[in-house]
């Protein structure tokens, strides 16, 4: 015989189990069922005049580099935070430390885009000349830079910044609960600080690592209102991230667009939220992929 | 292989709380030593402070001096890193690795002295260890899957052959079978014996009567009481320990009328 609290407990958990899933089904829905004029309308009608695919394309660039630059820079940096946090600094400057990250997760990503504008372009610009005298020749670096700084190189480092705190708060957390027993078998064996962090610490931590990137990766596929602000974007498909020709991202071209648009532009703006959609389905079930492949070997069993 | 132990008017310390106070014990090279005692006595302490693994502890130091052959362990410039790799170590619960295979599990603490070994030397090196654990033959098809798909016996016993694959001169057991059933406890006893003719063993066991088949010497630890020191009674041969000891202590502790 079960309890009472047994039931309402299992009757609860289900039901917010089946909630999640409602509501993403509902957006799935009403992404499809909004998409369908844009993708079935004449292409001369589109904003553009162009294919959809074409209209899309320049967008769906435009948001993963400016994503993939801030994953780049942000999970190294935060893994090295992590790591110092939990292991090696002193618990005061470790908790001070803590609190500061987390709170650079607080910070209204408006205030992140304009001071990527106001500070971060103008700080940059010398670094973009430094990369395009000395780099030119990787068509990252080409150039000519541009003067005003605002180039898809400073919306990835802005982005890392926003999403620094998110990954480093979830490896810290896995971090900390590396087993001991772990721990001291890499010690016992004679293990340096950093062999033992190697050979237990990071192991044990992979899939959380995994996670927080993704979740970071999820922030800034989706960011807006930074890549709006500090990107003068074009519907132009370019590698050269620090010239004045960029790719604005899906996110930002919506925002932008979508108040003067109407009829089947609203449908066009939502078919490319559509595509945004399926990326981050398709980013998240990847990193799933990547954790289960090899399942008997994590820390869990 | 298989070195002497010496510890002289030896105190541990966790940040100012003296947890064990005066050990003079002299371990003697190539045989098996017991640490008995009732919970919180100090043993596991003293055991850990042999590799200086209780330094993982912040705040944890020696004074006295811990000896092997004659050199002191904690002299100015000894590097706790270099003393563990020539003093082995197996622990309470099995603690294999769980993402390495059980092959790299064996090298694990090769790779970190000596990067690059050719492969037939490690394979070498890994039936060698195995062999030595009396695993070799239960895992010899399956060096590539997890250490943690194994039984907790045999999860123990590849502890113990990657602790045998660095060959060290010691190797300290804290408590190495009670997570364990009596037939692997029976393993690894079995184990000890034969690894004794090449190690120096000093095991920590709660287990009186596998102190009384394993050991060659006993040392009996006791605390007073609760936030006092914890300190060796008496340490001498096992036989001696278990029939007539000099303390009363001692043998109240081994005969079951204890507290």
């Amino acid at each position: 015989m079960q309890q009472p609290g047994d039931r309402i407990f299992a009757a609860s958990a289900r039901g917010a189990g089946i909630l999640i899933l409602v509501v993403l089904a509902g957006v799935a829905a009403f992404l499809v069922i909004q998409a369908i004029p844009a993708l079935v309308a004449n292409p001369a009608d589109l904003p553009g005049g162009k294919n959809i695919a074409v209209y899309v394309a320049p967008f769906v660039f435009g948001t993963v580099v400016s994503s993939a630059i801030a994953l780049i820079i942000a999970t190294p940096l935060a893994i090295a935070v992590a790591l110092f946090i939990t292991h090696y600094a002193p618990r005061r400057l470790a908790q001070g430390l803590g609190y500061l990250i987390d709170l650079l997760a607080a910070v209204p990503s408006i205030v992140f885009g304009l001071w990527g504008l106001a500070v971060l372009a103008p700080a940059m610009l010398g670094l973009s000349t430094w990369l395009n005298t000395y780099l030119g020749w990787i068509p990252l670096f080409a150039g000519p830079v541009s003067v005003t700084g605002r180039t898809m190189l400073v919306v990835g480092v802005t982005l890392a910044v926003m999403i620094l705190p998110i990954i480093t708060a979830v490896s810290r957390e896995v971090f900390l609960q590396t087993p001991k027993l772990h721990e001291e078998a890499a010690l016992a064996l004679g293990a340096t600080r950093w062999e033992m962090i190697r050979m237990s610490v990071l192991p044990f931590g992979r899939s959380g690592i995994i996670s927080g990137a993704m979740l970071g990766l999820g922030r800034a596929l989706g960011e807006t209102m930074a890549v709006a602000i500090i990107l003068s974007g074009s519907s132009i498909i370019t590698f050269n991230l620090i010239s004045s020709g960029n790719s604005s991202s899906i996110a930002a071209n919506i925002a932008l667009n979508f108040p003067d648009s109407t009829g089947v532009a609203v449908n066009t703006l939502i078919a490319s939220g559509l595509v945004l959609f399926v990326i981050t389905l398709l980013v998240n079930s990847l990193a799933r992929y990547i954790i289960n492949r090899r399942r008997e070997f994590s820390g869990a069993n | 292989m298989g070195k002497a132990i010496d510890a002289k008017n030896l105190n541990i310390y966790y940040s100012s709380f003296l947890a064990v106070e005066g050990v003079n014990m002299t371990i003697r090279p190539k045989t098996v030593t017991a640490l008995i005692g009732p919970s919180g006595c100090g043993k596991s302490t003293f055991l850990r402070s042999i590799n200086r693994m209780h330094e993982v502890i912040p705040g944890a130091r020696v004074e006295g001096r811990l000896e092997l052959d004659g050199k002191d362990l904690y002299g100015p410039g000894v590097d706790p890193v270099g003393v563990r790799r020539q003093i082995g170590m197996v622990f309470q619960r099995p603690n294999p690795f769980p993402t390495m295979s059980i092959y790299d599990n064996v090298i694990a603490g090769q790779r970190l002295n000596n990067k690059k070994m050719k492969k037939d030397a490690t394979d070498d090196l890994v039936e060698q260890s195995l062999r030595g654990a009396n695993l070799w033959n239960e895992v010899k098809d399956r060096l590539d899957k997890p250490g943690s798909s194994m039984s907790g016996g045999q999860q123990q016993r590849l502890c113990i052959a990657r602790a045998i694959a660095v060959q060290p001169d010691v190797l300290l057991m804290d408590e190495p079978c009670s997570a364990l059933d009596p037939i692997s406890t029976l393993a690894i006893e079995d184990l000890i014996n034969e690894l004794k003719m090449d190690y120096t063993i000093v095991i920590v066991t709660h287990n009186m009567q596998q102190a009384a088949r394993v050991s060659d010497f006993t040392g009996f630890f006791n605390i007073e009481g609760t936030g006092k020191p914890g300190h060796l009674v008496e340490m001498d041969e096992t036989k001696t320990i278990f029939s007539q000891p000099k303390e009363k202590a001692t043998e109240d502790y081994v005969s079951g009328r204890f507290g």
